[in-house]
């Protein structure tokens, strides 16, 4: 793609960031959103972080030690809940922020005020669900999931905060994925068309659709958790008529899609970052455009794959099966893809690359023990254990979180001006790594073997894998610190970067000066 | 480059951030008021926490909506900005599209799956055993566990109000379409007419509602408690009827604009989406009529 770049002379607009702390509360600015999206996140990570040194501090070794089992449960809970919601989603939402305008030539989001209105809220949201752990009766501890009638009947009061807590959070979603749909759908620089649109872009368009269409489906469902605790319906309580497992379709409707939300805009990021370091185009653009559009339909009819034990027709389990296995075929089709565009490329191994390389095969591992996940005969045997877990953290951690990490390794330079320490980073990289996978990795012999999930205490012969497990969550952990401290030296001491810092980047980012001015492109660049 | 016209970006706004702290009061208000209720603990605190946070809310709507307005006066939209502002519209009735969807699984789910499991029939009938003596049936007036669930005694007959509100509802829509001819049109004196009917229409119907849900729960004994018919004839209903109601401002606050005479023939953006809103409650209704009320 050849690009001309008109000059951002604009007198009006050569005005900088306002001063003080105005700039970041009443700013329109889709770069300052974006950072203050990712500082959240960041924060959101460790606080999540911390919940999992609890938990396996407590797993270190069997018996009861530390915490009491319900705060044990506790922790469980919020620990899904704030990573979900506070590290993975708010950082795609940062990443989107900086960069959607950026790629497609754009000044700025769409709608720049709602697009202030959704990162805001999150703050809110996330104080008022946080809070609940010093109320009476504790916080959530009802899991992610919150199954009823765990999350109505025998819920903790202060559940009713963590539903309103909810509705925020959904409701911020819902507002900054309008803008982001209407940005890519609106703002393109002339010329751009769909097929001409980098991969980030595209993933984040579908997954905004995805989050407009189902957050609305998980405000539905805390709402009718709301009335039967405080208004006496029976939704999910069969005495009346209801059901509580209808409570599991609604909330999988969403959480499905969900999991996909949490891994198209890594999806993305891989296909900018693997070209760039492979210096090959990507491989098979359409086919990789189909693959997510094809993930995202097929998205919305498996959700029952997480519950084949809870007692569904036959004829369900069946179509739910099928249905989750054909969802493999285009994650493969785009896995084959990131392979072929670094198949005989000149390959350079800079930090975004490496953790490209690690989302790759690590995600491919956690795709793999989906596919067993989804043999409905043989997931009697799984579900419910730590082999359900080693499957999510493995979509989740080297899926997502690396994706994160690929992509402010990559655009660091485009935000900051400055350049990171590679060797450093390269430090970070490795130390997760092995972190991560003594983490997670002993996983899924223990659930093989029988362990159960959210289970504070657990047999004798389950405690060598469980300390690995813990030795290496502390070490991931701790490792992260490092992360913290690359940023910091960056901003602080780091060497200048150049406009273009990537030998092959290609993209309308790299045509901006570093650090991007404070407002870009007011001018749309012409593409052809 | 004058061919150009460029996009507006707004410099700064506090509204945001109120609308974040208004949302924050509000709900953790509500929060508070439904804890209290359910501790039977005096509720003022709660209560008042809730109603500063509805006066941000209202004063953010009155300040932002104005502020855009005053904007759009200013001539500062492009068309590619307008543009934004209908398909941002657009993706957002979606998305309550996609909310009312979820509920409407819910009543496929509970009266074509869960209920007759309960009942002993189709592929989970086993349930039948947690109450040997039900029998399912729709609109369920038998609860499983009468003791825990009090049955209701009848449920609205769906050709008396809600018949006259499914009239109401879709001719409103009709008449605001007329409301919009005639603003292309330009013909002021019959926009105005138009709207009013519309509005007139909209408040019956909110009106009709309001003495169906007195009747249900003063003669029928059909309420909230009444087992999973009644919960998610509220739910349904309810929800409806809030989104009646929102529209009803709207169009109230589109007509107070034609008044002051903000749209022009080819530039009412306002008017656009408050007519777009409208049509999709109605839609809803029309589900609602067919699904909850007659089948
Ligand atoms: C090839 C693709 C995938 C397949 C076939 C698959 C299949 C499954 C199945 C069958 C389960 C339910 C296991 C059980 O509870 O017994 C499951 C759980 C889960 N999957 Fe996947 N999955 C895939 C990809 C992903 C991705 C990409 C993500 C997220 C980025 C993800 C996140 C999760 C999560 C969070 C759970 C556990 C939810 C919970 O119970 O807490 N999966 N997966
Ligand atoms: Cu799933």
């Amino acid at each position: 793609m050849t690009t001309q770049v008109a000059e951002t002379g604009h007198d009006d607009h050569a005005h900088g960031p306002a001063k003080g702390i105005t700039r970041w509360l009443f700013t329109t600015n889709h770069k300052d959103i974006g950072s203050m999206y990712l500082i959240f996140s960041l924060i959101m990570l460790f606080i999540g972080g911390s919940m999992a040194f609890v938990i396996r501090a407590e797993l270190f070794q069997p018996g009861l030690q530390l915490v009491e089992p319900n705060f044990f449960n506790q922790m469980i809970t919020m620990h899904g809940l704030i990573m979900v919601f506070g590290a993975v989603m708010p950082a795609f939402v940062g990443l989107a922020n900086w960069m959607i305008p950026l790629m497609i030539g754009a000044p700025d989001m769409a709608l720049p005020r709602l697009n202030n209105l959704s990162f805001w809220i999150l703050p809110f949201a996330f104080s008022m669900m946080m809070v609940t752990l010093f109320m009476d009766g504790g916080g959530p501890n009802f899991g992610w999931t919150f199954y009823a009638p765990l999350s109505t009947t025998y819920a903790p009061p202060s559940v009713t905060f963590f539903i309103f807590a909810i509705h925020m959070m959904g409701a911020s979603s819902i507002m900054g994925a309008i803008n982001v749909v209407v940005t890519i759908v609106n703002m393109r620089a002339p010329g751009m068309g769909y097929m001409k649109m980098p991969m980030f872009c595209w993933t984040w368009l579908i997954t905004a659709f995805l989050l407009i269409a189902v957050m609305p489906v998980l405000a539905g469902v805390v709402t009718m958790m709301l009335m039967d605790i405080h208004f006496g319906t029976s939704f999910f309580d069969a005495g009346g008529g209801g059901d509580p497992v209808l409570f599991q379709h609604v909330f999988w409707f969403f959480g499905h899609p969900e999991v996909y939300i949490m891994i198209l805009p890594s999806f993305g990021v891989v296909s900018q970052v693997i070209p760039t370091f492979a210096r090959k185009k990507l491989f098979g653009y359409h086919s990789m455009v189909y693959a997510i559009i094809a993930i995202a339909v097929l998205s919305f009819v498996v959700w029952a794959h997480h519950m084949f034990t809870v007692g569904m027709p036959l004829a369900g389990e069946l179509f739910f099966m099928y249905t989750t296995m054909l969802i493999a075929v285009p994650t493969g089709v785009k896995i084959f893809n990131w392979v072929s565009t670094m198949f005989k490329g000149s390959m350079t191994f800079e930090t975004p690359m490496l953790y490209s390389i690690a989302f790759v095969i690590l995600f491919t591992i956690g795709g793999l023990s989906g596919i067993m996940l989804a043999l409905a005969p043989v997931d009697f045997v799984y579900h419910d254990t730590y082999f359900v877990v080693a499957h999510f953290h493995y979509v989740l951690v080297p899926g997502a979180i690396f994706g994160i990490f690929a992509a402010v390794y990559y655009w660091l330079p485009k935000w900051s001006g400055k350049m990171y320490d590679e060797g450093l980073a390269k430090f970070h990289f490795w130390v997760s790594f092995v972190g991560l996978n003594l983490t997670f990795f002993p996983m899924h012999f223990v659930g093989l073997a029988g362990m159960p999930r959210r289970i504070p205490d657990y047999p004798l012969q389950f405690a060598d894998f469980n300390m690995i497990v813990s030795v290496g969550a502390f070490l991931f952990g701790t490792s992260q610190l490092i992360f913290v401290f690359i940023l910091i030296k960056t901003l602080r001491s780091g060497k200048a970067a150049p406009q273009s810092p990537w030998e092959s980047a290609e993209g309308l980012e790299w045509t901006i000066p570093s650090p991007a001015p404070y407002h870009t492109f007011a001018t749309p660049p012409k593409v052809d | 480059m004058g061919t150009h016209q460029e996009y507006y970006v707004p410099q700064q706004s506090h509204w945001p951030i109120v609308a974040a702290t208004g949302i924050f009061l509000t709900l953790g208000g509500l929060a508070m008021v439904l804890s209290d209720m359910r501790q039977n603990q005096d509720m003022g605190l709660s209560l008042g926490v809730f109603l500063v946070g509805s006066l941000v809310m209202a004063y953010m709507f009155a300040g932002w909506f104005g502020n855009v307005i005053s904007e759009s006066h200013e001539g500062l939209y492009s068309n590619q900005l307008t543009a934004s502002f209908r398909k941002g519209m657009g993706w957002f009735i979606f998305s309550e599209v996609m909310f009312f969807a979820a509920f409407f699984g819910v009543l496929f789910y509970v009266r074509v799956l869960s209920i007759p499991w309960i009942g002993g029939e189709g592929d989970k009938g086993m349930a039948h055993m947690l109450w040997p003596d039900f029998a399912a049936q729709w609109p369920l007036l038998v609860n499983p566990d009468p003791e825990k669930f009090p049955s209701p005694d009848a449920i609205i007959d769906p050709w008396h109000i809600p018949l006259l509100n499914t009239i109401l509802l879709v001719t409103s829509s009709f008449t605001l379409t007329f409301a919009h001819h005639a603003l292309k049109a330009g013909n002021r004196a019959k926009i105005k007419l138009f709207m009013l009917v519309t509005l007139a229409l909209g408040i019956t119907f909110l009106g009709f509602q309001a003495y169906e849900y007195m009747e249900a729960y003063n003669h029928l004994n059909l309420t909230l408690e009444t087992g999973v018919y009644a919960s998610t004839f509220f739910l349904l209903t309810g929800f409806h009827g809030a989104h009646v109601t929102v529209g009803t401002i709207i169009l109230l606050v589109v007509f107070v604009r034609v008044l002051k005479g903000h749209f022009t023939a080819d530039n009412h953006f306002a008017f656009e989406a408050g007519a777009w809103y409208w049509h999709f409650v109605d839609v809803v209704w029309l589900m609602l009529f067919m699904l909850v009320y007659v089948f």
